[in-house]
Formats: structure tokens, C-alpha cells, sequence
């Protein structure tokens, strides 16, 4: 779809992709997190690509492998209608899961790293407000790892009679997800 | 036997009265809200039962029906809103989700309304169809005529659940990060240093 965007970014910024390909027909490059902002700034002010547009920022949970997360940017051209996806590599140590934030450059990305934060746990380095954005500041962890509990649910408020949810299907998953985890 | 009867017919001159005008206060969160308007509507005419008017108003209402999915943010609201409720009050749980949390078994849906407030008709469905809360309804008015009382009885009161004495969470078999170290935690003035 737009192969000429990787050729491009190859000719101009190889020393910040660490690969780059398309798949099904879209065109995807893996940033290096050092380079990462000289990147993103010029995919958004080269006129060739013109990526003026922050889609969606998210991120992937490859748990077992290392690096453990991927966080993806979705970027858009309006003036060319292509797209690209570049992604970064973080680490699972809290000192190494972070990426610096491109509030900067997409005012969008403000709210998409807060609920990356928020359910990933990977910091934005130079977000101007990092805060819990979908949990409540009480919640402890972050839920969105494959290895936090299905039912880890953590209530703010229960009657003290309430009916027991302990039941076969609530256990049935519980089991099911820990096989997913350690087999 | 005499003296009983005058108060006996008041009583249920007064379920009559009860049962016949419910005004009702939902609470819609989730898609359940449609269903509730065709019941609301002319087809199926919830005012044939006395509860044609809803109070948006907690103050003014004495049926709460919860209208879809509760999630674990939100149930301090519902529980706010049901005690703000003047005696006497009814509670319907209107759909699966307000019945049990339904598909949701995850992290951020509370397993039913009757977690946190006490429930006196569960309407199953997803969502359920108009004759079923037509049903559902009804039999709430047998209950209010028959002067029964509620369902489930409250002992005590609900406690807001601090994170001290919080479950403590499963530990995963493998031992990787459960995410509760001290240094991931989400820091109290929500900046991250």
C-alpha cells in the first residue's frame, strides 16, 4: 500500500529502525526507543509523509518473551491517506518500562499514554500528567498484563452479606488462565 | 378478630396504593436503557402497571431499577443513590449484568448489583424483553400486596473496602510479577517520579 514510506524512512532514519516490513498491507517499522522521538517527529513533518495524525497508541503484552512489551503507534496521513505503524520494544523491569512520551508532538497521545499507563503499567517519560485514567486510583496493579488474574477484581465498596461469587465458572476460569500462563 | 380487621384492611388499602404507584428511578449504564424504553413505550405501556413515572431523582423514587452493567468504579454511585432513597424502596436488577455481571468475568465488573445494594426482582435477559420486566414487575406487586418485605435484608452496613484489608491478591504460579511491587504502585498524588 504505501511500500514508498519504509523506502523512504530507510533511506532517511535507519540508524532509529531496528526492522521494518509490511504485513498485510501494512506497513510496519520497529523503532529504536533512543531514536524514537526523532522518529516520530519525522515521519510528521516530512512532506513525503506528512504522518500529521496519532490514530490510536497502544500496547501489546508478549509475555515470556523478552522484550516483554511492544508499544504500537497508529499513525495517519491525511493529506497522503497512508498509514504507518511503528512500533518500540520495552522491557518487563519497572526501571526499563518506559517510553518518552509523544504528547509533544500529538496532542492525542495525552489520553493514549494515560490508559497505556494505566492498564500496562509502561511509563511516558515526559507526559505533563501520568495519572490512572479508566481504574480507580485505589486499584493495585495493572490489568491489562496477561499475568494479572482473570478475577482479580479489587471493590471499592461491598455489602457485608453479599452474595457469594466464588462459584464453579468463576474457578473453571481461573484455572484456565493459569494454564494459558505457565504452560 | 374484630379489632384486627379495620387495621388489616388499612394496611392492605395501603399495599394497594403501594403497589399501584411506583415511581421508579433508573438507573441506566448499558444497552439494557433500550429495552426499558419499549417497556417505557405505548406498545407494552408500563403505566398499565402504576409505574409510568420515572423521578430522576433518588429522593422522589421508591423503585430503583438498575438498568445494565455495574462495573467495580461505579458501585460507590449505586450505593449512594439507593441510600438516598427514602423508605420504603424496591430494587429490580434488570438484565444479566445487574442481575450476576453476566459475560463480564474480569477485573472491573462487579458480579451483580445485589454486591452492593440488596435486590428484590432479578429480571434475567440480555437484555431482557419487555414482557419479562412486565413480569418481573408484577411480581414485585404480589410482594408489596402480600406485605412480605424485601428479599434480602441488609445486616449491617456496607463497608467501603479499604486496601488494607483488601483480599490479598493471587499469587501466579510461575512467580512472575503479580504487579504489586511497592515501586509500581501508582504513587497517591498520581505523579510519576
Amino acid at each position: 500500500m504505501a511500500r514508498h514510506v519504509l523506502e523512504r524512512l530507510d533511506a532517511t532514519m535507519r540508524h532509529a529502525i531496528v526492522e521494518s516490513g509490511s504485513h498485510v498491507g501494512d506497513e510496519i517499522v520497529v523503532a529504536r526507543r533512543e531514536h524514537l522521538l526523532e522518529l516520530l517527529e519525522h515521519v510528521r513533518d516530512d512532506p513525503a509523509l506528512d504522518f500529521k495524525m496519532l490514530t490510536d497508541l497502544t500496547v501489546v503484552d508478549y509475555l515470556g518473551q523478552v522484550p516483554r512489551f511492544e508499544v504500537v503507534y497508529q499513525l495517519y496521513s491525511l493529506g497522503h491517506k497512508h498509514r504507518l505503524r511503528v512500533k518500540v520494544r520495552v522491557d518487563e523491569e519497572p526501571a526499563e518500562c518506559w517510553v518518552p512520551s509523544a504528547t509533544g508532538l500529538w496532542k492525542a497521545a495525552n489520553w493514549a499514554e494515560r490508559e497505556a499507563w494505566d492498564l500496562y503499567g509502561v511509563r511516558f517519560e515526559g507526559h505533563p500528567d501520568l495519572r490512572r485514567i479508566l481504574m480507580y486510583d485505589e486499584f493495585v496493579g495493572f490489568p491489562l498484563r496477561k499475568d494479572y488474574p482473570q478475577n482479580g477484581r479489587q471493590p471499592l465498596v461491598r455489602r457485608p452479606d453479599a452474595p457469594s461469587t466464588d462459584d464453579q465458572t468463576t474457578r473453571l476460569l481461573e484455572r484456565s488462565h493459569d494454564r494459558r500462563i505457565s504452560g | 378478630m374484630a379489632e384486627n380487621f379495620v387495621p388489616t384492611v388499612l394496611q392492605d388499602a395501603i399495599n394497594w396504593a403501594q403497589k399501584y404507584s411506583l415511581f421508579t428511578y433508573p438507573f441506566a449504564t448499558a444497552c439494557c436503557a433500550m429495552e426499558f424504553m419499549a417497556t417505557m413505550g405505548g406498545r407494552y405501556d408500563i403505566a398499565r402497571f402504576g409505574a409510568e413515572f420515572p423521578r430522576f431523582s433518588p429522593r422522589q423514587a421508591d423503585l430503583l431499577i438498575v438498568i445494565g452493567t455495574i462495573t467495580e468504579r461505579q458501585a460507590p454511585v449505586l450505593r449512594r443513590v439507593y441510600d438516598q432513597m427514602i423508605d420504603p424502596k424496591w430494587v429490580m436488577a434488570f438484565g444479566v449484568c445487574a442481575s450476576t455481571g453476566g459475560f463480564y468475568q474480569n477485573y472491573t465488573v462487579t458480579p451483580g448489583a445485589d454486591q452492593v445494594i440488596p435486590v428484590d426482582v432479578y429480571v434475567p435477559g440480555c437484555p431482557p424483553r419487555p414482557e419479562q420486566v412486565l413480569d418481573g414487575l408484577m411480581a414485585l406487586q404480589r410482594r408489596i400486596q402480600d406485605h412480605r418485605g424485601h428479599v434480602q435484608r441488609e445486616i449491617g452496613a456496607t463497608a467501603t473496602v479499604t486496601l488494607r484489608d483488601r483480599r490479598h491478591l493471587p499469587i501466579l504460579q510461575d512467580g512472575t510479577s503479580m504487579t504489586l511491587e511497592p515501586h509500581e504502585r501508582m504513587p497517591k498524588d498520581g505523579r510519576v517520579r
